[in-house]
Formats: C-alpha cells, structure tokens, sequence
C-alpha cells in the first residue's frame, strides 16, 4: 500500500523582482499513516514552507505531492479546500483563533464548511474540547483564555472533523513548558487512540524527543531523516 | 450561521455598522416618504376632482389676461340669467346649466352670528354641483318664483350657528339682517384645492338674493355659471360651444379678447395632478442618489473590513472555507446591513409622513407596494455594493490571507 504522503522532488521558489529565494529545493520523502514525525532545521530552512504545501495551504512551484495516493500539487483552490475540511488539520505557532468568538463556535467552524447539521455540530465540538481537556471553556472567548489553552482549542478545531493527519507548525513556540508537555501528551493520545498521522515543526530537541521520526532541513533541502523510540511525555493535565 | 456570524461581525462594530447604513437609511426613508406624500396628495385632488362634480365647467366674468390674472371680480358682471339660460337652451354637448350671485354677509342665529358667503342659486344647482342635501331639503322652483326667504345652510354655517343639540331646520336665521327659515343642511363637501372651505355657506333662492339680500342694482348679473357636459369626452365641446355662444350675444369682434373665462376643473386638477407627480419624481431621483451613495458607503465599508479581517479569512480557508463560503458570508453581511437601513429607512419614512400629516396638514398615503420596493432595492443594494468586496475575500490566498498583518 502506498504511503499516506509521497513528496517526490518538491521545490518552492519565491521570486521577487531581482531577487529569487529556492525554500524548497527538491525534497523527497515519504510519510506512512499513522507515523508521529518532528521536523527541525535552522530559521529560514523552509520547514514552514514544506508544512504549507502539505497543508494544501501552498502550492508547490514545481513537484509531486500525494496524498493518499492522490496526486494534488496542482489540485484546484476548491479541491484543496475540500482537503483542508475533511484530511487535514493545521495548528499554528500563533494559535489563529478567530477574535471575539467563543471557544465553541471556533471549534464548530470546519464542521460548518463540511456541511454537518448545526446540531450535530455542537455536540462533536463539545466532544473535541473534552478530549483536549478544556471541558467547561466552551463559552469562552479566545482572550479569556491562557496560551496553552488557546492552542488546545486550535488543537480540537483540527481534531473535530477526523482527519487523517495533523499539521503542527512550532506549536508549543509561543508556550512555556508545562504547557507544552500537555500538547505533547494529547498529540501522543490522539496518535496511539485514533491513529492520526502527526507532523510537527519544532526548533527543540527536547520537544522532537517526543516523536518516532525526524526530518531535519537545511537550506531548503532535507538533510537527515532518523527513527527513534519516542520519549512518553507527562504533565497533569490542568484543566 | 452565516447569518449569524454576519450579524455578530456588525454587532461588533455598532457605531461604524449604524453610520454605514444611515445613507440606505435616508434613501429609502426619503423615497418611502415622498411616496405616501405624492400619493396623499393625488388622492386628495382626486377627491376634490370628484367634490366639484363631474365634468364641471366654470364660466366666470372676466377675460383672462396674458398673465393669467382675470380682472372682472368686483366690478359689474358681464354674465347674466340670460346667458346661462341660452347655454342651457342652445349647447348640445351640455346637460345641466347652474348660476349664481354671492356676496359676503353676517349670518345670525340667536347670540351667535358667523360671516359667511350668501349665494343665491338657481334650482338646480345640486344637481349640476352634484350636491345632496344631510338634513331637509333644498328649495324649488316655487320658491324661485315668489323669492321665499328660505335657505340651506352649508355644514360649516350650520355648525357655528347652531349648538350640537339643536336642530337647525325650522329654526329662523337673518342673513344681512333679513330673516330666513332654514329648510335644510348640506352634505359636507370639504374644500376646493385652493384651500377655500365649501361648506361656509348659506344658499338662499336666486330672486330671493336679487330683490330681498344683494341689492336690485345690477339685475340679472350672475358672479358664475357652472355648467355640466354630458361626458367627459364632450368637455372640450362643452367648452367651444359656450365660448362661441357667449361671444355672439356679448357682441365681441373677432380677435378681441373674451370678457369672460371658462375654466374645465378637472382639467386644473389634473395639471396639479401632473404637477404633484412632477415633483414626487424629481424627488424619488434625489433620494435614489442618497441610495446609491448608501451603497457605496456600504461598499466601503466592507472593503475596510475585508482588510482588517484578512487574517481571519486565511484562519477560516484554513480550516476549509471555500472560496463561495467567505464571498457568501461578507455578501450576507452586506444585505444584512442594506436590509436593516432598508427596515429602519421604512420605518422613519412611514413616521415622518406620519409627522407631515400630523403637523403640515397635507395628506399622505403609505402605499405597501413603495415600503416592499424600497426594502427590497435597498438590499438589492447590499447584493450589488457588497458583491466586489465580498469576491475580494473570497479570492484571497489562504497563505498569504494568514501571513497578512
Ligand atoms: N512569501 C515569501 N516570499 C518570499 N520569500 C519567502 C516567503 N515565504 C518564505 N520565504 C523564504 O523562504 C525561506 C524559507 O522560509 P520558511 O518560513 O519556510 O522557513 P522556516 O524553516 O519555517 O523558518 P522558521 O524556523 O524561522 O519559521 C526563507 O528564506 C524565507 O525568507
Ligand atoms: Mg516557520
């Protein structure tokens, strides 16, 4: 069976006027369901560019991208879309939760997009905060809410429509650690319980101890690509 | 949901949403109110059209001059019985000939008295102004003939003279310090377009005017004939015929001026009609400019939102908005607010109408149909204004949506 993700010769360049920056410079690799993987690299290596264009958020400039065997480095703004409701969740550095709207409603909104009855809607977003241990938060505003906090709502928002794989880019870079052992202990639950596939950007070693794989860039290139047995993180979950 | 986070958004900038939609606000107001007005005012000429009776012509003493004044009143008549009579012998295209002389004079009753207009009529003049009697009844030929001193009193005479319990029939009144026994009321018939009451009146037999009331000294002279054509397509012929036969028997040389006028009412009332009608359009197009700066007030509104809600576009393309769901939800937004100048705009045009009538005393009419156009354009004006920021949205890049600052 072919691998969840096969990136064959990927590269992205950003051209502007004179100046012509190569993120991505002909990465391959290939990523089975299920796997838990850390990416890591030095500031401007393209980490964020790669996660983009397996976001569906980013189109390569030239390349193969598969998904599922699904060819889609040239999928239309609809189709990638579509990707993005039902295979994908993304979580960001910043969070990206939308202002003044409850932590519920930020939760219920890919269900909006993928067309699941409003009252269904509730009860899987009220699910999905459960999971990320935010049970009673759920009326919450995002600036009620502390960093770590903020992230697990971005965390069941990704989580709530059951994708396939899970897109992290630096997601514990803006919290402390405590906070960031507790992401690390729902990523680690959602892989073993449901089987995600998860794929995290981050600058620690401490936090990349945490998966089985890890893929290092350097200048837009991957340099090296290990397996190790992953640390089990631990921190009581403060609700 | 769409609705719903439409709505939000707007909750969230209350003052900016409130100002953006005032221009609707105004437009369709503007639009609602000069409506009613307009129609309040055709409907009241209609009526006043229907109050003179139907196919009236007026034939007045006095030429009509360039500058549209007439010269005549005052002076001595050149109308006479004579003449209406000969209209009523003579012209084919009418069916009922009426006249009459008035003068203004002290009407008492007891302790009160009112001035009012005496006219002394010929008998048929209820027929012809197509005018019935509320209470007794008019006077007829044998009072013509001995010049009884009865009269009918108009509504407003009536209601000065006599307290809210009495009865005026019966009861004896002077006019110009003569006696007379009131015979009958008036039905109430409002007033003329130029604003004159119809109902101050006392009418009292024509030879009853002539020898007991207005004085003998210009006998036979009338202040007005009206006279009825038999339809309303034989007005113009109505007309032709009168004024051909009044020049002969007032002996006028071709290309001398007439000395008296015929005037066709309805006609008057129609040109006010137009006019009214003139003016309500000129009007409905200011107000469609308030509408169409409303829209683009709206229209920039939301390209202002559309910008500072860039990062929120690239968060909900994130998580699997389409490209028609974001241009769905600023194109609600934009109805939304449209909409809601469109309902406040109908209803400060229905009160403010309300306000003319209540304070300007003009008639005003709300018509459904003008309130239902208005809503409804005004959020054809969110669909149309709101259409371009809203397809700006929806055309972002996710990516760069998110990166925006
Ligand atoms: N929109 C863009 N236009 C031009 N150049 C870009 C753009 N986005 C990224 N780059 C360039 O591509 C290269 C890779 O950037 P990328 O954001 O992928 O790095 P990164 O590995 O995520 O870095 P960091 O760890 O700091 O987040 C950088 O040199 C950056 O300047
Ligand atoms: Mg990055």
């Amino acid at each position: 069976m072919a691998a969840l993700i096969e990136v064959r010769d990927l590269w992205k360049v950003y051209e502007q006027g004179d100046l012509r920056v190569e993120a991505l410079r002909g990465v391959t690799l290939e990523i089975e369901a299920g796997e838990s993987v850390a990416v890591m690299g030095a500031s401007g290596s393209g980490k964020s560019t790669f996660m983009n264009v397996l976001g569906c958020l980013d189109r390569p400039t030239s390349g193969s991208f598969r998904l599922g065997g699904r060819e889609i480095a040239n999928a239309s703004a609809d189709e990638r879309a579509e990707l993005r409701c039902r295979e994908i969740g993304f979580v960001f550095q910043s969070f990206n939760l939308i202002p003044r709207t409850s932590a519920l409603e930020n939760v219920e909104l890919p269900l909006v997009y993928a067309g699941v009855a409003a009252a269904e809607q509730a009860t899987r977003a009220n699910e999905a905060l459960r999971a990320v241990g935010l049970a009673g938060r759920e009326q919450h505003l995002p600036n009620q809410l502390s960093g770590g906090q903020q992230q697990r709502v971005a965390i069941a928002r990704a989580l709530v429509n059951q994708p396939r794989l899970i897109l992290a880019d630096e997601p514990t870079g803006n919290l402390d650690t405590r906070s960031s052992m507790e992401i690390l202990e729902i990523f680690q639950r959602l892989q073993r319980e449901s089987g995600l596939t998860l794929i995290v950007v981050t600058h620690e070693p401490d936090i990349a101890a945490h998966f089985a794989r890890v893929i290092t860039f350097r200048d837009g290139e991957v340099i090296s690509d290990t397996r190790q047995t992953p640390r089990v993180a631990v921190a009581g979950v403060r609700a | 949901m769409t609705l719903r986070a439409a709505l939000r958004a707007l909750r969230r900038n209350k003052l900016r949403s409130g100002l953006t939609t005032l221009g609707i606000v105004i437009g369709v107001a503007a639009v609602i109110a000069m409506v009613s007005i307009g129609r309040g005012a055709n409907y009241a000429v209609q009526k006043q059209i229907e109050s003179l009776g139907t196919n009236l012509l007026m034939v007045m003493p006095g030429a009509t001059t360039s500058s549209g004044a007439r010269s005549g009143w005052g002076g001595v008549s050149t109308l006479t019985v004579q003449d209406a009579q000969r209209i009523a012998e003579e012209s084919s295209a009418i069916d009922g000939v009426t006249w009459f002389k008035r003068a203004v004079a002290q009407a008492v009753y007891g302790e009160r008295n009112w001035s009012t207009s005496v006219q002394g009529v010929s008998p048929d003049y209820m027929t012809v102004r197509g005018w019935s009697m509320a209470q007794g009844e008019f006077f007829g030929q044998r009072d013509e003939d001995t010049a009884n001193r009865v009269t009918v009193l108009g509504r407003t005479v009536a209601d000065e003279l006599f307290g809210p319990g009495e009865d005026p029939i019966g009861a004896t009144i002077r006019l110009k310090d003569v006696p007379f026994r009131v015979i009958g009321v008036l039905q109430r018939k409002g007033q003329t377009m130029w604003g004159q009451d119809q109902d101050d009146v006392a009418l009292i037999p024509f030879s009853t005017a002539e020898r007991r009331v207005l004085g003998t000294e210009f006998l036979g002279a009338v202040d007005m004939i009206f006279a009825t054509a038999r339809s309303a397509a034989e007005i113009s012929v109505a007309e032709e015929q009168i004024t051909t036969l009044l020049r002969q028997r007032h002996r006028i040389q071709p290309g001398q001026d007439d000395d008296f006028t015929v005037r066709d009412l309805g006609e008057m009332a129609q040109a006010s009609q137009t006019a009214s009608r003139v003016m309500t359009s000129l009007l409905l197009a200011v107000a469609s400019i308030s509408l169409l700066v409303g829209g683009i007030g709206i229209m920039n509104i939301l390209l202002v939102s559309v910008t500072e809600r860039t990062r929120e576009i690239g968060v909900r393309m994130a998580v699997g908005a389409k490209g028609r769901h974001i241009l769905l939800q600023f194109l609600v937004e934009a109805i939304a607010l449209s909409l809601l100048g469109g309902l406040l705009g109908a209803a400060l045009g229905i009160g403010s109408a309300r306000l003319v009538s209540a304070l300007a005393g003009w008639p005003t009419l709300v018509s459904p149909g003008a309130v239902f156009g208005a809503v409804l354009f005004s959020a054809a004006v969110g669909v149309f204004f709101g259409f371009y920021p809203a397809r700006k949205a929806a055309s972002l890049d996710p990516i760069a949506a998110l990166r925006y600052e």
